[in-house]
């Protein structure tokens, strides 16, 4: 394996469809019109010398290193910025342009340190190329002049030099050594979108400012890193660079945190992460990141990793540190003798939307094939299970219509519980670069979330809705569009069920359903949501973006089909700019739906009941299926209280953290003979555990990923598992303990079975998506190339659905106990239950959670800013610190779940999505008062976890 | 069944019976009984079976009514969804 190098063409692709034709030192070339001079010489293989300039941001023209001639015209035009002409002759190296060029670089030399041999970027640094490139081999001008370069000059300070920034954990910023090519600047404008980053001063006095200029830590930065990767020095650099080096290899691999499934180059020095670059070539990413996957993998190698497997008789006993082979033989005999003495149904399992595809695949296989039953089911229930169903009956098919580039070309961007620039930062940035280039923006949320205004971003409208008022909301919005004759009629004929629509429409349009009518319900005035559902209909190409605030709710299917409605009589779908777009929260939510996940269908969803289908599994696997849908999630926690379902396998999900009512999942663990959790720490789950087997990270297996656009993309191993195994190991471990007979040897033989039961996957294998790099489901022998874009001549279900969705006020109400809405979310630094995140630096940015709370409601119960507050609801309550905020509404307080003291869950109720019985985490009716300090809940919790978390060794040392 | 667990399960069925009072194509109670059979599993099915049995406190009209043709066909298998058609997906 080598260092992976991609090209650098110096300036951005033009998408020109009109081709040119001209004359490069001699060498014809056609480019597309608009292509700079640099770019299409690098076509040709030749390297204009350049430092302003990379390909991820426009041109700057400001380094005059790349100067060219072209014939007949006079001066040496900077190559950035000149765009090719038909016919033209360029000469990109004469001796005029070879003195101009040494010139520059003498210059620029003159006022840069000599340090390169102890430099951390030697080796990978711009400056010192073009040094080279161009030949120089003298400074003339010497070093004794004004400088930035030294603390000193002759024994007296230097007040042009500035000390290195080392505030962030993760890279430092080191003034000295920049040459103010602005490429930091541009990047945080252009790729990410923060405009964090300026330039203070003039000529000579000219700094990269972070802020006005603060460290970067007191900035507006969000720590993405694409200054860092823009920076052609050792200016801007990651921190595991200087203390390791320069990588020597380097894989392709998929981020494991959220579900826009960034691709990146994981450099590697021997087994050792040196640092992880955004892959260019990368369809969801583009080369860009954010500060988790770029910079949050520390947990693969933190001290609280578990690398050997531990069991124990029971919960209150410490755990015991044993051998894969006792472990393993524990955990089966103890599956078996729960499945004998309470019945074939009374175990199942839960796969995990972190790990890949083929571990997803093999647990769910597991139950079906081992436990006989259908008891499988996936953390997809607890987020985006209402979109599975609510897509599936609209389209035909339980996945987002688009890929991610669909939004170049949207002119009305229409966002619903969503936040992109935190929880899906590499596709908010690329949402805000389309807003600045003019698109327009509707917000529906209760929160003013960053993109309602942030820099060169404003929403045209933000609805502030209650929570709970979703389907009032696209119902309200279908009314304005059916009343005022903006349903584009055409496509409804064409494409939809007619009888459908006519009901759906008589509905909507009923005088109840109108903005006026709900204005009290929604608490949005009606002229806002007119005027937005006009736009959404009117302004062009409008596409809709949503989270788990429209899933996580009583109604979260229904509004995902009133979302689907609102496309289908706009005509919103089958093209690019437009569709019915889901944000998957975590990396393989997507994939570990498409594998069979949940108990009622097999894999590529088909239904558990279907005689084809399953007659295809069972000749493989050479077994009988049950055709009888099995237990999802909260449905096991309610049967292992009543005591008829008592033991449970969970790769990979932290169920105690994360499912709401907290208190209920506790009681039903508590119940169970047997919990195995497999993991890479000791999560809050495995309080509850028998068994724990030590989990891999992503970046110690193979496999695949498949992200919010349907795109399928590697997994790729860069170390040897510290615990000894990959995950699907582990599965297979106990599946053949079971007698089940398995023998994989490869994560591409899993993938292989997939394609070959799965329709929709026919024509994936590992080695096709290495030769195409990723490749959108369904990939098949309609559509071998897979499809970026869904339903563009028909839905998949023949005739689109449309449903009439009737707003059900929600049980979880406000009164004089609870008058307070409690709604929650994640923030940029953090990744769902933190289990990660909290494990890297990325705690600087968000030590603890916080309940952000609207002046006025702060006032009423005299909370200040950083109080502790007590946060009560009918299910249970917990304190954390008070932030006093106008981003919330009156009425509603928010909070996020990263930090397992908060215990942000222990409020949340059980109740749940009328569909799939996904929770209602959006929703809470809560009191919030002043308090001294954490609950007895809160004690008592750290008591039992402290008390769990005993390893018997451990003990019997300290003593 | 604990009364828990059936208080729990009358409210599921209430909240997917006012779904589907509302739709008219097609008729709600066949859709809500073909909810119940692809996604509830049998033990769940079962309790309200026996809750309706026994007189059905506290559930719907439409909910009653879709629980009684459960009883008639037993299983997912009798579901009578087209392939393709959305519920195959669910």
């Amino acid at each position: 394996m080598t260092l992976i190098k991609e090209i650098d063409y110096g300036t951005p692709e033009s998408k020109s469809e009109k081709l040119v034709t001209l004359t490069i030192d001699g060498t014809s070339v056609t480019v597309p019109e608009g292509t700079s001079i640099m770019r299409a010489a690098m076509e040709i293989g030749t390297e204009i010398p350049k430092l302003c300039a990379t390909d991820s941001i426009q041109a700057f023209g400001s380094c005059r290193l790349c100067v060219i001639e072209i014939e007949g015209r006079n001066g040496t035009p900077a190559s950035c910025t000149t765009p090719v002409a038909p016919g033209i002759s360029v000469k990109t190296q004469t001796p005029r342009l070879a003195a101009i060029r040494r010139g520059v670089m003498e210059l620029y030399i003159s006022d840069h340190p000599l340090d390169c041999l102890t430099c951390a970027a030697n080796g990978d640094c711009e400056l010192q190329d073009m040094a080279g490139a161009v030949g120089l081999r003298d400074v003339r001008y010497g070093y004794d002049g004004a400088n930035h370069v030294f603390a000193r000059n002759n024994g007296d300070v230097n007040f042009d030099w500035k000390p290195k920034d080392e505030s962030n954990p993760y890279f430092s910023y080191d003034p000295s050594k920049c040459i103010v090519c602005n490429r930091c600047v541009r990047a945080c404008e252009e790729v990410q979108g923060t405009f964090a980053l300026t330039i203070s001063g003039r000529g000579f006095d000219s700094r990269v400012s972070p802020g006005m200029d603060e460290a970067f830590m007191e900035s507006e930065c969000v720590s993405c890193g694409t200054c860092v990767q823009a920076c052609p020095t050792a200016t801007l650099i990651e921190k595991s660079v200087i203390a390791v080096g320069q990588p020597e290899h380097s894989a392709v691999t998929t981020c494991a945190y959220c579900g826009v499934g960034c691709t990146f180059k994981a450099e590697m020095r021997g087994e050792e992460v040196v640092r992880m670059v955004p892959w260019k070539d990368g369809k969801a990413n583009h080369g860009h990141s954010c500060i988790k996957g770029r910079f949050a993998y520390g947990y693969a190698h933190h001290g609280d990793r578990v690398l050997n497997p531990m069991i124990r008789e029971s919960i209150d006993q410490p755990w015991r540190v044993v051998s894969w082979d006792e472990a393993i033989g524990f955990a089966v005999d103890r599956l078996k003798a729960t499945q004998e003495k309470y019945g074939k149904n009374a175990v199942g399992v839960i796969t995990s939307s972190r790990c890949t595809n083929e571990e997803s695949y093999l647990v769910q296989k597991f139950a079906r094939q081992g436990f006989k039953n259908n008891n499988t089911d996936t953390c997809a229930r607890v987020c985006h299970s209402p979109t599975g169903y609510g897509l599936a009956q609209a389209f035909g098919t339980s996945a987002g219509t688009q890929d991610f580039d669909s939004v170049d070309d949207a002119d009305v961007i229409l966002v619903m519980g969503a936040n992109p620039t935190d929880a899906h930062p590499v596709f908010g940035s690329r949402m805000k670069k389309r807003l600045r280039e003019g698109a327009k923006l509707i917000v529906i949320d209760p929160r003013r979330i960053d993109l309602v205004r942030s820099p060169h971003i404003e929403a045209d409208y933000h609805l502030p809705l209650k929570p709970g008022t979703n389907v009032a909301m696209v119902t309200a919005l279908a009314h304005v569009i059916v009343t005022e004759n903006l349903v584009n009629l055409d496509f409804v004929k064409s494409r939809c069920d007619w009888d459908e629509y006519q009901d759906w429409a008589a509905y909507v349009a009923l005088p109840t359903n109108s903005p006026e009518a709900l204005e009290a319900t929604l608490g949005v005035p009606a002229t806002d949501v007119r005027a937005a559902a006009r736009l959404y209909a009117t302004g062009g190409n409008a596409a809709i973006y949503y989270g788990l605030g429209v899933t996580e709710h009583a109604q979260g299917s229904t509004t995902v089909m009133g979302i689907a409605n609102l496309a289908m009589a706009t005509g919103n779908l089958g093209r690019r700019g437009v569709g019915v777009n889901p944000l998957r929260g975590q990396n393989n939510v997507q994939g570990s739906c498409d594998m069979g996940s949940f108990p009622h269908e097999l894999p590529g969803y088909r239904h558990i009941s279907n005689d084809a289908a399953r007659q295809a599994f069972e000749k493989d696997w050479g077994i009988s299926l049950d055709p009888e849908p099995g237990l999802r999630i909260p449905n096991m926690f309610d049967a292992a209280i009543e005591g008829t379902f008592k033991g449970l396998y969970v790769q990979g999900e932290d169920i105690l953290q994360s499912d709401p009512d907290t208190r209920h999942v506790s009681r039903a663990l508590a119940n169970m003979d047997i919990v195995i959790v497999q993991d890479l720490f000791l999560v809050e789950t495995a309080n509850y555990a028998h068994v724990f087997l030590p989990g891999a990270t992503f970046l110690e297996k193979d496999g695949t990923f498949t992200n919010a656009e349907r795109r399928i993309q590697r997994v790729t191993k860069v170390m040897s598992p510290k615990n000894g195994y990959a995950d699907w190991e582990v599965t297979q471990l106990l599946a053949n303990r079971l007698g089940l007979n398995w023998n994989y040897t490869d994560a591409s033989q899993i993938m292989d079975e997939i394609a070959r039961l799965t329709p929709s996957f026919a024509g994936v294998s590992f080695k096709r998506l290495e030769e195409v790099g990723s490749l959108q489901w369904p990939v098949n022998a309609d559509s071998p190339d897979g499809m970026p874009i869904m339903h563009i001549n028909g839905f998949a279900r023949g005739k689109g659905k449309f449903v009439v969705t009737e707003y059900v006020p929600t049980d979880e109400k406000v009164g004089p106990r609870f008058p307070l809405l409690l709604t929650t979310g994640r923030i940029l630094s953090q990744y769902n239950v933190g289990a990660q995140t909290r494990r890297t630096e990325n705690t600087q940015w968000h030590p603890e959670d916080v309940l952000e709370i609207h002046p006025h409601d702060a006032e009423d119960r005299g909370v200040r800013d950083g109080d502790w507050v007590k946060v009560a609801s009918r299910a249970g309550e917990t304190t954390l610190r008070a932030k006093i905020t106008e981003r919330v509404a009156p009425g509603v307080v928010y909070t996020t779940f990263h930090h397992p003291t908060t215990q942000a869950n222990v409020v949340t109720t059980d109740n749940s999505d009328w569909a799939t019985n996904c929770p209602e985490y959006k929703v809470t009716a809560v009191q919030v008062s002043t308090t001294n300090g954490p609950t007895d809940w809160q004690h008592q919790y750290r008591e039992l976890t402290e008390q769990s978390r005993r390893i018997a060794s451990t003990i019997d040392a300290a003593e | 069944m604990s009364h828990d667990s059936v208080d729990k399960l009358v409210k599921m069925a209430n909240q997917i019976g006012k779904f589907f009072v509302a739709q008219k194509h097609p008729e709600g109670v066949a859709s809500m009984t073909d909810h119940l059979r692809k996604f509830w599993d049998p033990r769940m099915r079962d309790a309200i079976i026996a809750h309706v049995d026994h007189g059905g406190a506290g559930l719907d009209p439409i909910a009653i009514e879709a629980v009684k043709r459960l009883g008639q066909r037993a299983g997912a298998a009798a579901s009578g969804l087209r392939p393709g058609e959305g519920g195959a997906d669910g």
